[in-house]
């Protein structure tokens, strides 16, 4: 099927009410909830629907138009000193403010940072056709509904967002990242663990399969070195310097080689370069305690993985040639969800148990009454 | 079908006592006194009864005979609600949850802890406090109000400047729909896939249904925490101080002013010895020693910069229970200062600051109105005390004029009509300052299509349209 392209609010309108199901497209960096070319559903191109609408950097808030490019409001943020700090995944350079808040996913970087709390205002069009407003462009506000908030996550399957306003916060002047070299999974959670819950609050905290712990710590650039430092030595084994990877796999030894190291490691992480244009992405929530169980299942598979913001998620590369279907099953037996990013388009990225039972249902219902946005059928 | 007649409703009281509930329905005029209103206590009504709950089994029991039945129902905790959020429905039951106070379960190695909706705000942090982990939001009612309430009404408090409002510290919870179905939303994880059905539950007023049982993120207690006192001699240049603060990239955790007649309320109250002035700003840091010094000089530096006159900063833990405790009790420390008071609860963007100030007070000079204003500054959001004698002859009306009048402003300068109290009785008039028709339009088919007979605290957020008796519309076991 053709893609029909909706660069201002009007044509999402339009294209809406003539009531084929489609699917809001942008950057396209979440491959696997893009319709398929042979499928009933058709792609709305909604990447000409960009821009900053408004920012003052005082008030640490933006209001933009979902195709806005995550690059351009980066660098806009940097530029003073801000940025965002649920840290999106970059699975492209064309990723999108808009693709960020559908996919609902923090990146590597947002520890105690995730982006459900950083979304505070929206417009978007419902599946009537409908233009309607959610939250406001204020930090703090309790009037309504929480539509920002049902955003995050939906994928374009309640509405097709036109403006979103996001809550910002200062960069870290400098960071640091630290590698606790942990051996085994058991021992690698008690040290995130014992991190998290630690008097210096770590932008990223990451777990390897073999149980190794990464962690990233911000703070103004004259305290940044006695900062890690006290993270490093807070448990044992002490933390070391991470190296940049051209170094070789050993720690950092100069103030440049430290730098260098933080920067390629997360901007690798971020990217998810780990997963290989062999698999797919995945991102399954969890928790700490449940995390052994998990993995016991994915190394019997001898699956890649690793487990982010501090043991809350799981992020797994599921090799393309398998079916999602039993990574689906999976999760389900283990009462989990997840959502697919990456790799050929499926009919239903969310896998694993369904999440929101009857209240879901009826919100959706409400929104989307025709099932626009669901591919025809409610 | 509402109970006109005393046969009906005794009918159904005898009902709801058959579910095993016995003597926990309350019906008599003494025991529904007390249940009439909630804090704002402009708005009362006496409810059919009141049924004292103690399970989550019990909720979905009774919301399902109210459903059958066609009785409306609101949900309860301590009720301290600012906007009649849990003020009785004309007909229709209290569901009582106080007695459902457990704290189910506290995971330090997740940082969450799993609660029921009738716990204290304040008894979570005791609950994790043994793990040095506490709970962070934090409104003026913490010591008696419950998680049930700031979770339906996502309340805010002193420091969500830093940490956000309860939605973002609700990672799960089990809730019964109008309709008596349980369903689960979210999980323990701080992420979720799919939308964030938890997050669009949270705040919504009781409309969407009983949540009874909540997951809470919690966070360690800080390493140090350092409280600044700061007097200006206009509220203004407090404002800008504030605005230098954020714009220097500083989070504090807390950022209040106060002025001269909310100090003096506080001191003819419980005493915090605050410097006197035309602004008293409040800036609290919290994290590990090394950053929240480095921080504190930063502050202290724009703050002297800004114009400041006395100027302190403690560490004592005494010393800051005090100056909070001032803080806090300036609601009802008005109370010193007039017979009645109406509390506002607007937002404006934290740059308009200063002119929302200006113009609170020309409104109020002109109307002959003393307005006492206490504010989370940080976050823009405003708390003007307007007060009046309600013995005057038309004060009340005069005063609520005013009121109007100050979230027109809030919502012309860009802001809200409501940070954190929620809509409620007291403010749905107020939302299409807001949301266009279209807007409201799109939430009240929400609701509908949650709870279509329209029976889960009707009334408040949203006025209901008027073809919406509950008599007009389906049965909603046919539609969902």
């Amino acid at each position: 099927m053709s893609a029909l392209v909706a660069s201002d609010v009007a044509a999402v309108q339009a294209a809406v009410r003539e009531g084929r199901p489609l699917l809001p497209v942008a950057g396209g960096t979440h491959p696997a909830s893009v319709p398929g070319p042979d499928g009933p559903v058709r792609v709305l191109d909604v990447s000409g629907l960009a821009g900053i609408v408004d920012y003052d950097p005082a008030e640490l808030t933006f209001t933009a138009r979902p195709g806005t490019p995550l690059a351009e409001i980066e660098q806009m943020l940097a530029a003073n000193g801000q940025h965002l700090p649920f840290d999106p995944p970059r699975l492209g350079p064309d990723a999108t403010l808009g693709g960020a808040v559908a996919a609902g996913v923090t990146g590597p970087g947002g520890f105690a940072a995730g982006i459900r709390d950083f979304v505070v205002g929206v417009r978007f069009v419902d599946g009537t056709g409908r233009l309607a407003a959610g939250g406001g462009r204020v930090v703090k506000n309790a009037a309504g509904f929480d539509l920002p908030k049902l955003m995050v996550g939906s994928l374009g399957r309640l509405g097709v967002m036109v403006e979103l306003s996001l809550k910002v916060f200062p960069r870290p002047e400098a960071t640091a990242s630290l590698r606790f070299p942990t051996v085994g999974l058991a021992a690698g959670l008690a040290a995130i663990a014992a991190l998290a819950r630690g008097p210096i609050t770590p932008l990223a905290l990451d777990l390897a399969a073999d149980g190794a712990v990464t962690a990233r710590v911000g703070a103004a650039a004259e305290l940044i070195a006695a900062r890690a430092e006290r993270l490093a030595r807070s448990i044992e084994p002490h933390g070391e310097p991470l190296a940049a990877a051209e170094h070789g796999p050993r720690s950092a030894t100069s103030p440049g080689e430290v730098a260098a190291g933080d920067a390629s490691h997360w901007g690798e992480a971020r990217r998810f370069a780990w997963v290989g244009d062999d698999a797919r992405l995945v991102v399954v929530p969890t928790a700490p305690r449940r995390i052994a169980t998990l993995d016991a299942e994915l190394d019997s598979r001898g699956l890649r993985r690793r487990y982010g913001l501090a043991a809350n998620v799981a992020w797994i590369a599921w090799p393309e040639a398998t079916p999602v279907a039993e990574l689906s099953a999976l999760l389900a037996a283990h009462a989990m969800s997840g959502l697919v990013l990456t790799g050929a388009p499926l009919p239903e990225p969310l896998i694993g148990a369904a999440a929101g039972g009857a209240f879901a249902r009826r919100i959706a219902g409400a929104l989307d009454p025709r099932g626009t946005f669901a591919g025809g059928s409610r | 079908m509402r109970y006109r007649c005393n046969m009906e409703s005794e009918r159904f009281t005898t009902s709801l006592r058959a579910l095993g509930l016995g003597d926990r329905v309350l019906t008599s005029d003494a025991q529904l006194a007390a249940f009439g209103s909630d804090a704002l206590t402009a708005f009362n009504q006496r409810p059919l009864a009141v049924v004292v709950v103690e399970s989550a089994a019990e909720v979905a029991a009774v919301v399902r005979r109210c459903h059958e039945a066609g009785v409306p129902f609101v949900a309860r905790g301590s009720g301290t609600s600012l906007s009649g959020g849990s003020v009785p429905v004309e007909g229709g039951i209290v569901i009582a949850l106080n007695r459902m106070n457990r704290v189910l379960s506290v995971d330090p190695d997740a940082r969450i802890a799993v609660v029921e909706p009738g716990v204290i705000n304040l008894a979570v942090s005791a609950a994790a406090a043994a793990h040095g982990l506490a709970y962070a939001p934090d409104p003026s009612s913490q010591s008696v109000c419950t998680i049930g309430g700031n979770l339906a009404f996502n309340s805010g408090g002193a420091h969500c400047l830093k940490h956000g409002m309860t939605a973002n510290h609700i990672l799960g919870l089990r809730a019964v729909l109008p309709d008596g179905e349980v369903v689960d939303l979210g999980g323990e994880s701080t992420e979720h896939v799919g939308p964030d059905w938890a997050g669009m539950f949270c705040g919504c007023e009781g409309l969407f249904g009983i949540a009874v049982e909540a997951t809470l993120r919690l966070v360690p207690v800080p390493e140090s925490v350092r409280t600044a006192l700061a007097v200006f001699d206009s509220l203004e240049r407090a404002g800008e101080a504030v605005a230098a603060i954020v714009g220097a990239g500083l989070v504090p955790v807390a950022m209040e002013i106060m002025d001269a007649l909310a100090i003096e309320a506080a001191e003819a109250s419980v005493k915090p010895a605050y410097p006197s002035g035309a602004a008293l700003l409040i800036v609290e840091l919290e994290g590990d020693e090394a950053v929240v010094e480095h921080e504190l000089a930063a502050v202290e530096a724009l703050l002297r910069e800004a114009g400041c006159g006395e100027l302190r900063a403690t560490a004592d833990p005494g010393e800051r229970a005090l100056i909070w405790k001032g803080r806090k009790s300036a609601f009802s420390a008005v109370g010193w200062l007039a017979p009645d008071y109406i509390v506002q609860d607007g937002v404006v963007p934290r740059t308009r600051l200063g002119e929302a100030l200006r113009e609170i007070d020309r409104l109020g000079a002109e109307r002959g109105i003393r307005v006492a204003n206490v504010f989370h500054a940080g976050d823009g959001n405003l708390h003007p005390l307007i007060l009046y004698d309600g013995r005057e002859e038309g004060a009340v009306e005069r005063a609520e004029e005013l009121a109007a009048d100050i979230l027109a402003l809030c919502v012309d300068l860009g802001g809200s009509i409501t940070g954190e109290h929620g809509v409620g009785v007291e403010k749905r008039d107020h939302m299409k300052l807001m949301f266009s028709a279209e807007d409201l339009g799109l939430m009240e088919d929400l609701r509908a299509a949650v709870d279509p007979g329209r029976l889960a605290n009707p009334g408040k957020m949203l006025i209901p349209p008027p073809s919406a008796s509950p008599a007009a519309v389906p049965n909603p076991a046919a539609t969902a």
